[in-house]
């Protein structure tokens, strides 16, 4: 499973995986003369969830900002659906169908659980400002489609209680969820999620996990995510990537990495040559 | 009804026309601030700027005329032709758009991530360079600004609540041009709240001034908004440049009208757009009544000059967020 063959396989649980969306060729980043991510190479498949895992400090958020284009790497190319992708700011990357969650959660305090839902669909709307100023036409279809999808990730995510709230007042598992679904109102090819389950409890934990596992079940949605605790992830992901200090030091499916020795090294902290 | 009670009223009501123009300027400054935690210092020069644009486009100035006829030994002045009101207050709002994409690509673009105090001290920068710019381009004369908007008072006014008191009152005296700019912030105001709240370059605008990195993950550009922003802000200039210079001519001292404006922000919260409009108008109709009621008669007048900053100063005390701003909480 570990080729590189673009051929599209079947999972065990009945998932068709397809060919590499995304593919991080010898990525190297650095911040002065700190390396946070050293020459690294793996690829993300279309249909599948693909964690990337790590001590704290292995450069995981760098990944997964270099992704998204908060980050720009000094070597190595980002390649996206089979072409290289030129240097993009963030919000560019975000209109190419890539949407994101934040490790430290990013949502709008002062707006409402609906209206930050509906700025995912911000990307979608196409209406001139004349058409909007007059609400006729186009502005008032796109309004009410935009509406509907929203709604559809209220349902989906189980928030329609607190639709109406202004974020700032949510408790953080809540927000982590209001978070999530304004990715998911964006529709995007990919979704990258940076630690979706830190400082949650186990029930909190759960559910995320089953709300990742039917996002990817119910839209087909692909799914990068980073976490550091190894359990919730061996049992999410299809494919998994190992990172500890800036260098991947693994890359498989969970049984791979779960008997991979420099896995296993890093996780219980042997020392370094 | 006794006299007194009627000048009180008739007190109120230019109170709270005067407080329309303060909010005017506090708008522009509100818009800002909200979208980019920029205190905008040149608020006050923009509403001069555009007022000199106006004019000049108006009467067909020929702009930088003087350079020109320094440089080339020239005669030039005007062109020779008046534009309609209407199309150069087009221009002129083109002009400030132009202006508000130089001030992003030439400015804030390469100050982005710096601390507040230092794009503050930019904003200063640009409102001494604007003052001279603006001057070098349209001639540091006063000009007289007529967009053929009603003045003076208004005579049905007079006429139809003159019954209302005794022998000594004539009926409310009310600035035509005052009711005007009352008028056309109403309507300012609500077409902003609408453009904000309904369209999804408002949406794109608030999530900007909620929250950088979130509006970035959602695919709005901060540059565009901040061009956009600062588009609004010079129209909301132009407007409030518009009905003060043609209320006391276009001059230097346009520029200081901004300073009136911070009391109101201070009322108001620098976050709120309907702070910024209350807030004007309980500085104005409080400078007016105190200075009738409390001023004239027992502090020998002239207080006008000071109230609207006393009064900011307790509430800086009392309630420093304003009436509608944000709550600063710091969690420790």
């Amino acid at each position: 499973m570990n080729d590189m063959s673009a051929d599209s396989y079947v999972t065990e649980d009945g998932r068709t995986i397809g060919g590499v969306v995304m593919e991080m060729k010898n990525i190297t980043l650095r911040f002065g003369g700190v390396v946070a991510i050293k020459d690294i190479s793996f690829d993300i498949r279309e249909g599948e969830i693909r964690a990337i895992i790590g001590p704290n400090g292995a450069g995981k958020s760098s990944m997964l900002n270099v992704i998204s284009g908060f980050y720009k790497p000094q070597e190595g190319e980002v390649m996206y659906r089979g072409e290289k992708r030129p240097p993009m700011k963030p919000y560019q990357v975000a209109q190419q169908g890539i949407a994101r969650t934040f490790q430290n959660i990013a949502l709008f305090d002062g707006m409402s659980v609906l209206d930050n839902i509906m700025t995912g669909r911000l990307n979608s709307m196409n209406a001139s400002l004349l058409s909007q100023a007059v609400w006729w036409g186009k502005a008032q279809k796109e309004e009410f489609e935009n509406r509907e999808k929203v709604e559809k990730v209220i349902d989906f995510l189980e928030i329609q209680a607190i639709r109406k709230t202004p974020v700032g007042r949510l408790p953080y598992g809540l927000k982590k969820r209001v978070e999530l679904a304004r990715a998911l109102a964006a529709e995007p090819s990919l979704l990258l999620l940076d630690e979706p389950m830190a400082g949650m409890n186990v029930e909190e934990k759960e559910d995320m996990s089953r709300f990742i596992l039917d996002v990817n079940d119910e839209f087909g949605t692909t799914i990068a995510l980073i976490e550091h605790d190894m359990g919730v992830v061996m049992d999410l992901s299809d494919r998994v990537v190992v990172m500890d200090y800036g260098k991947k030091i693994g890359d498989g499916t969970p049984d791979e990495v779960r008997n991979n020795q420099d896995v296993i090294d890093a996780y219980l902290g042997v020392a370094h040559d | 009804m006794p006299d007194q009670l009627l000048f009180a009223i008739e007190v109120t009501m230019n109170g709270l026309m005067a407080g329309v123009l303060y909010a005017l300027v506090a708008l522009g400054f509100v818009l800002i601030f909200k979208a980019s935690g920029i205190f905008n210092y040149a608020q006050g020069v923009m509403a001069l700027f555009a007022a000199m644009t106006l004019v000049g486009i108006q009467n067909g100035q020929v702009p930088f005329a003087h350079l020109i006829n320094a440089v080339f030994g020239t005669e030039v002045h005007h062109f020779g032709w008046h534009v309609p009101a209407i199309l150069a207050i087009l221009l002129t709002a083109c002009v400030m758009v132009l202006f508000a994409w130089i001030v992003e690509r030439y400015v804030l673009k390469h100050l982005v991530g710096q601390p507040d105090i230092i794009l503050f001290m930019a904003t200063i920068g640009l409102a001494y360079f604007m003052e001279g710019f603006g001057d070098l381009m349209w001639g540091a004369d006063i000009k007289k600004l007529d967009v053929g908007l009603p003045q003076g008072g208004s005579f049905w006014l007079e006429e139809n609540t003159a019954w209302l008191g005794g022998e000594g009152f004539y009926g409310f005296f009310i600035d035509k041009l005052d009711m005007v700019a009352t008028v056309v912030a109403a309507i300012l105001v609500a077409s902003l709240v609408a453009f904000s709240q309904y369209t999804k370059q408002g949406r794109a605008m608030r999530a900007v001034a909620d929250d950088h990195q979130a509006a970035l993950s959602v695919g709005v550009s901060l540059r565009f908004i901040w061009v956009l922003v600062w588009s609004l802000a010079g129209f909301v200039a132009l407007v409030a440049g518009i009905m003060w210079g043609a209320k006391s001519g276009v001059q230097f001292s346009l520029s200081l009208i901004a300073l009136k404006a911070l009391p109101v922000l201070m009322l108001g919260g620098f976050t709120s757009i309907p702070g910024a409009i209350v807030g004007g108008l309980i500085i104005g109709v409080g400078e007016k009544l105190f200075e009738f009621l409390i001023g004239a008669p027992f502090l020998g007048g002239a207080t006008e000059n000071w109230f609207a900053y006393m009064l900011a100063l307790l509430f800086l005390v009392f309630r420093p967020q304003g009436l509608f701003g944000e709550k600063i909480i710091e969690r420790v």
